[in-house]
């Protein structure tokens, strides 16, 4: 069963002061996620990823179009309970101890005393912020604002969540535990929606993504569908070449590289066992064969890189 | 209403934990304080001045206290975006407002009666002795209680649309205009041109009559506030309350936050 199903969310903002024209921040997007899957919406900034988050939590309210989410619409306040939401770079009570700030967004769920207590333990245990719990957020770091972020997000046990950029301001370790996080709440029959516009973290966790661009939705599917127009490269390491060997790569290809006594060249799939053969015909040592994987960056660039700025609608 | 419970009691641990609420108390204190000067200056008009400056004191410094808290409830929240976490949950708007508007009503009461406390402490040094709080006295500070209220209703609904500047201006102009909502009619009587007279009388019925709840000359000297008026007060502050807070609701409702 689908838990998010969106048809046509269009968002328009206006602009100017005097002449209020319109900005398209959404257009007509069309997107269906299926019960345990974790989905990333990937796209740079201003691709509306965060628009399409806000306006799924009604936060604003679209233009156009309509939305599912766990089969009831958007606007039902009771599918709210069965949701959890961290907005981007997320900003909280100052005054409120992190454990004060979950006990506060227990209670706006209704959930009981002793409830709250013992779901407040575990959540602060996950995220890593038991020692801090009764500090107060304004000696917080990022980094810590963003686990309370999440754990806020998680309070009510939530059954889809929806997470916007949910690695923003984390060191190496706090993206490592984040992307921890989501894979466990997949696993646990989650369903996980969230927003970045870094490859890497979506690489390892999401099962499908669907990428934005101004507004618009330019494709979806998994990663490597998307992608593998562009993996059509290996990357070849080696070591201990001879002089020979290097000319005879270059012979069949155009990207060789040699750094101190490594050696590394971009062959084109076509040519990758030609290549291989030949450094070890020539005694070469074989280190590694990698996909060239395109970034994220360098697909933004090709699809859209020319790209006018979207058309603005006059309101008149 | 648990969650209306929730986000007032937030509201109020939010201004308990303000400093320049305490700011404010110490200084109408003091101001209290110093009522028991000008009383001992005043030979036989002692607990005059003191009932009238230090009730005063109460009205004046509960404003500042509804204004400078009141115009930021939701200003802020929209402003800091401690909003976002809030409304994704889930939690109607109206309920946002009620919430707001309850938990610095709860700020307000503990104010008023606080400086209430230390007036009465005043009006007990002047006098030599010490006795039950008067009646008239006490309805005295329970329509400045009232007046409070809906000055912060009046700060809730600007703070749902405009800056905290421009709310507070607009506020507290309006508790100026509703103090003087009765000389603005009788003006526009004896201007004696027809248009003027039904505009400043329509004035008059819209803008809130801060006026009505201000008793604070009659009980210094002595006057007896009426029954009828105590359920009068009530009953208009509350009505006019209902009206700010729906208007603040609709408001609020139809805003997308940035």
């Amino acid at each position: 069963m689908p838990v998010i199903e969106i048809t046509g969310l269009t968002k328009d903002y206006p602009r100017g002061f005097w002449r209020k024209r319109l900005h398209r921040a959404l257009d007509g997007l069309n997107l269906t996620v299926e019960a345990g899957e974790v989905f990333g919406l990937l796209g740079p900034n201003g691709a509306g990823k965060t628009t399409t988050l806000k306006l799924l939590m009604r936060l604003i309210y679209p233009t156009a179009g309509s939305a599912k989410l766990l089969g009831r619409p958007f606007t039902d306040i009771d599918v709210h309970r069965r949701l959890g939401y961290l907005p981007e770079a997320p900003y909280f009570y100052q005054y409120l101890t992190a454990r004060e700030f979950l006990d506060y967004c227990g209670q706006l769920f209704g959930l009981p005393k002793a409830d709250r207590r013992r779901r407040l333990g575990e959540l602060l245990e996950q995220v890593g912020l038991t020692e801090a719990a009764d500090i107060a957020l304004r000696f917080f770091s990022r980094g810590m604002l963003q686990r309370v972020g999440i754990a806020q997000a998680l309070v009510n046990d939530p059954e889809l969540v929806f997470l916007d950029e949910p690695m923003l301001g984390l060191d190496p370790v706090g993206r490592r535990e984040v992307r921890d996080l989501i894979l466990r709440l997949g696993a646990a029959g989650k369903t996980v929606c969230f927003s970045t516009h870094v490859l890497p973290d979506v690489e390892s966790v999401c099962s499908r993504v669907a990428i934005l661009n101004r507004g618009r939705l330019h494709g979806l599917g998994t990663l490597g569908e998307i992608l593998k127009i562009h993996v059509q490269a290996s990357e070849v390491l080696v070591s201990g070449f001879s002089a020979a060997l290097v000319e005879a790569l270059r012979r069949l290809t155009d990207g060789v590289r040699v750094a101190g006594d490594k050696l590394s060249a971009t062959v084109p799939d076509e040519q990758l066992y030609t290549v291989i053969d030949c450094v070890r015909q020539q005694g070469g040592r074989l280190l590694a064969v990698n996909p060239v994987r395109a970034s994220l960056e360098d697909y933004f660039f090709e699809q859209f890189g020319t790209e006018k700025v979207p058309e603005l609608t006059s309101r008149e | 209403m648990q969650r209306v419970a929730a986000i007032a009691f937030n509201t109020f641990r939010e201004a308990v934990r303000d400093r320049v609420l305490y700011n404010l108390i110490v200084f109408a204190l003091l101001l209290i304080g110093t009522a028991i000067l000008f009383g001992q200056i005043s030979i036989g008009v002692e607990r005059l001045i003191v009932i009238n400056l230090g009730l005063t004191a109460v009205t004046f410094f509960g404003l500042a206290i509804a204004i400078f808290i009141g115009i930021g409830l939701v200003y802020k929240e929209m402003d800091q975006r401690t909003l976002y976490v809030l409304l994704a949950k889930p939690v109607r708007r109206v309920e946002f407002i009620l919430g707001k508007f309850f938990g610095l009503a709860l700020t307000l009461l503990v104010n008023t009666a606080l400086m209430g406390v230390g007036f009465f402490l005043a009006l007990y040094y002047v006098e030599g002795r010490i006795s039950l709080p008067e009646a008239n006295l006490l309805a005295a500070l329970y329509f400045v209680f009232l007046a409070l209220l809906l000055a912060t209703a009046l700060a809730l609904l600007f703070s749902c649309f405009s800056s905290p500047v421009l709310s507070a201006a607009l506020t507290f102009g309006l508790f100026v205009a509703g103090s003087l909502a009765e000389d603005l009619r009788e003006l526009g009587r004896m201007m004696e041109v027809p248009v003027v007279e039904m505009l400043t009388r329509v004035v008059y019925y819209v803008i809130p009559n801060f006026r009505n709840f201000n008793v604070i000359s009659g009980v210094a000297h002595g006057h007896p506030v009426p029954a009828a008026l105590l359920w009068e007060n009530t009953a208009y502050a509350f009505l006019y309350i209902g009206l700010v807070l729906a208007a603040a609701a609709l408001i609020f409702q139809n805003r997308n936050l940035k």
